[in-house]
């Protein structure tokens, strides 16, 4: 018998759309270096320029404000940069705030500056992963270069308020930069009327390409390369046009804009649709996050008495593929440093299960987990030592 | 895309046979009379075994366990309670977790912190049984190893002193044993140890 493959991972990345990877395959053929100013080259250049257009209609901002990269961990390394780069050259504005539940290409920048002396803070969150905009206000003053905070996190799906946030970075002469990574194609991403200076976006994310990814850079905000070299990008951006990806991440960008209403609404309902049921079927569990403020794919459950490897390891074997916030499954003793920094117990991290839906998941993959979750939660708690 | 997904699983298939299948585990309503048991690990850390032994004539009779923890540590403690059970008390005493990895047709490097769980959890309920007896413990000093030369430090009394509670800190442990203080040679293994026994052994 066929076995069932539910993939409920997709905050992990997401299946490429067959549109995408048309797309890709037929752009491989545009070989010419889009910098070249013969035919080929041009054809390529024209290409990229049309991607670059979809890519500022999803995220509302200007054509030429869009730099391609090799994905958001450059970019989001790409802005520390540019600001660590200021300080160096003696600016007096010389502090950096972000949060504690940003993705590791920040928190893992931050690690890496902080030992060499520069000074950033991590703005805490509340029980449920938001950012509270009076604590933010307390990090906040007229030394302040950058703030940088996530608009919706991988693990617990909460949205930041980053209107606002940006407004009282803007009020002390900061720059407001968001990774907007997760966001894309789930709620609207709205750059101009968010206000925000530099926006993070990876194409695999959104059905796109991985590899291939965008800093929207605001006109006339510092900028600095972060890859020397050609004058590509206008000079933000060394290294050989990626033609095909960039084609692709364009296409993943068009569909995401035309279904966002739909897809927004859909991927809520079948969140909603698993957590009500799983409440429903298994006694004892704990719903992660903001539920208010939450992207829509994303559920994040934690399991008492059952530790996340194993259920994850279960349910791999059902075929139903989802992640976990538990210490086993990260290779070392500590749980998820996002769950912890949200206020779950650690007991709780440790049983936490995250699904994540996507465009191509339906109604009957639900019931299918609902089917198979229950019995193996049971049977792990029935091993426990309750 | 293949169902036979599973064949690139990250552990061995005796891993997963013992992770799908866990033997001897401790059912809930069942009324196991154990003479001995011992419980080790902390849900804090992530995984934490209980564990219940018979003994007839200084024999693992029979052995039961219950264990809240990822695949690996599932495993080694189903796999350990195949191994000792008809084991005598001394031999079992001695089951190294590099055994119960073995027999498990290893481990990923990460994970064999949850095979040293299964032999202290094993050892744990033998200690526990021979208190229960009134019987000193024979076999604990056999199994000692000197780490600090100079000073003449044991695993074992490093263990002793974590799971007590006496040292609480790296610097608890070198008031009390002077560890390291002569050639230094020791330090990073006691620290290895102390954070494997504070991972079993804290609650």
């Amino acid at each position: 018998m066929e076995q069932k493959i539910i993939y409920l991972d997709n905050n992990a990345t997401t299946p490429m759309a067959q549109e995408v990877v048309d797309a890709i395959s037929e752009a491989n053929m545009l070989f010419g270096n889009a910098s070249s100013m013969h035919g080929f080259g041009r054809e390529a250049a024209f290409a990229i320029e049309q991607s670059r257009e979809k890519i500022a209609a999803l995220i509302e901002c200007n054509p030429d404000e869009v730099v391609f990269t090799s994905g958001a961990s450059e970019a989001n390394n790409t802005v520390f940069n540019i600001f660590r780069d200021a300080i160096d050259l003696g600016s007096k504005k010389n502090r950096i705030v972000t949060t504690v539940i940003e993705h590791p290409s920040i928190t893992e920048t931050v690690k890496f500056l902080r030992k060499r002396g520069y000074r950033i803070d991590e703005v805490p969150v509340d029980k449920t992963g938001r950012v509270e905009l009076e604590t933010l206000a307390t990090y906040l003053d007229e030394d302040v270069a950058l703030v940088s905070v996530m608009t919706g996190n991988n693990e617990i799906g909460t949205i930041q308020p980053i209107e606002e946030i940006t407004k009282m970075a803007h009020a002390v002469g900061a720059f407001m930069h968001t990774d907007a990574t997760q966001a894309i194609g789930k709620i609207p991403v709205l750059m101009k009327t968010w206000g925000v200076d530099y926006m993070s976006l990876s194409g695999h994310k959104f059905y796109g390409p991985k590899g291939i990814g965008v800093l929207a850079v605001k006109k006339k905000v510092p900028f600095e390369a972060f890859f020397h070299g050609g004058h590509q990008e206008g000079g933000k951006r060394a290294g050989t046009y990626n033609t095909p990806a960039i084609v692709g991440i364009g296409v993943a960008a068009e569909l995401a804009l035309q279904d966002l209403e739909t897809e927004r609404a859909r991927l809520w309902h079948l969140r909603e649709m698993l957590r009500k049921g799983i409440e429903e079927r298994i006694p004892n569990v704990v719903v992660n996050g903001n539920q208010e403020h939450c992207l829509p794919g994303t559920l994040d459950i934690s399991f008492p008495s059952a530790e996340g490897e194993s259920i994850l390891l279960y349910l791999d074997m059902e075929g139903i593929m989802v992640s976990t916030g538990s210490a086993c499954a990260s290779g070392s003793l500590e749980p998820s440093y996002v769950l912890l920094a949200a206020g779950v117990d650690i007991e709780l991290a440790h049983g936490s299960i995250r699904f994540s839906f996507g465009r191509y998941n339906t109604e009957d993959e639900v019931l299918h987990v609902l089917e198979k979750l229950p019995p193996i939660i049971k049977r792990l708690r029935g091993m426990s030592t309750r | 895309m293949s169902t036979n997904f599973m064949s690139q699983w990250v552990y061995s298939p005796v891993v997963k046979d013992h992770f799908m299948n866990p033997r001897n585990t401790w059912v809930e309503d069942e009324n196991f009379e154990a003479d001995g048991v011992g419980e080790v690990g902390s849900l804090a850390c992530g995984d934490q075994m209980r564990i219940a032994i018979q003994v007839k004539d200084d024999v693992i009779a029979d052995l039961r366990w219950l264990t809240y923890g990822c695949a690996s540590a599932i495993a080694s403690t189903s796999m350990m309670s195949e191994m000792v059970i008809g084991m005598g008390l001394e031999e079992a005493y001695h089951l190294s977790p590099s055994a119960i990895t073995e027999a498990l047709g290893g481990l990923p490097d990460h994970k064999f912190h949850c095979s040293v769980l299964g032999d202290k959890g094993l050892r744990a309920a033998i200690d526990d049984y021979l208190v229960k007896q009134n019987r000193d413990n024979p076999y604990k000093r056999k199994i000692a190893k000197v780490i600090c030369e100079c000073k003449n430090v044991t695993d074992v009394a490093i263990e002793d002193l974590v799971k007590s509670g006496e040292a609480k800190s790296l610097e608890d442990l070198e008031r009390i044993t002077e560890f390291g203080t002569v050639c230094g040679n020791c330090k990073e293994e006691v620290a290895e140890l102390f954070d494997q026994f504070q991972h079993i052994y804290s609650t």
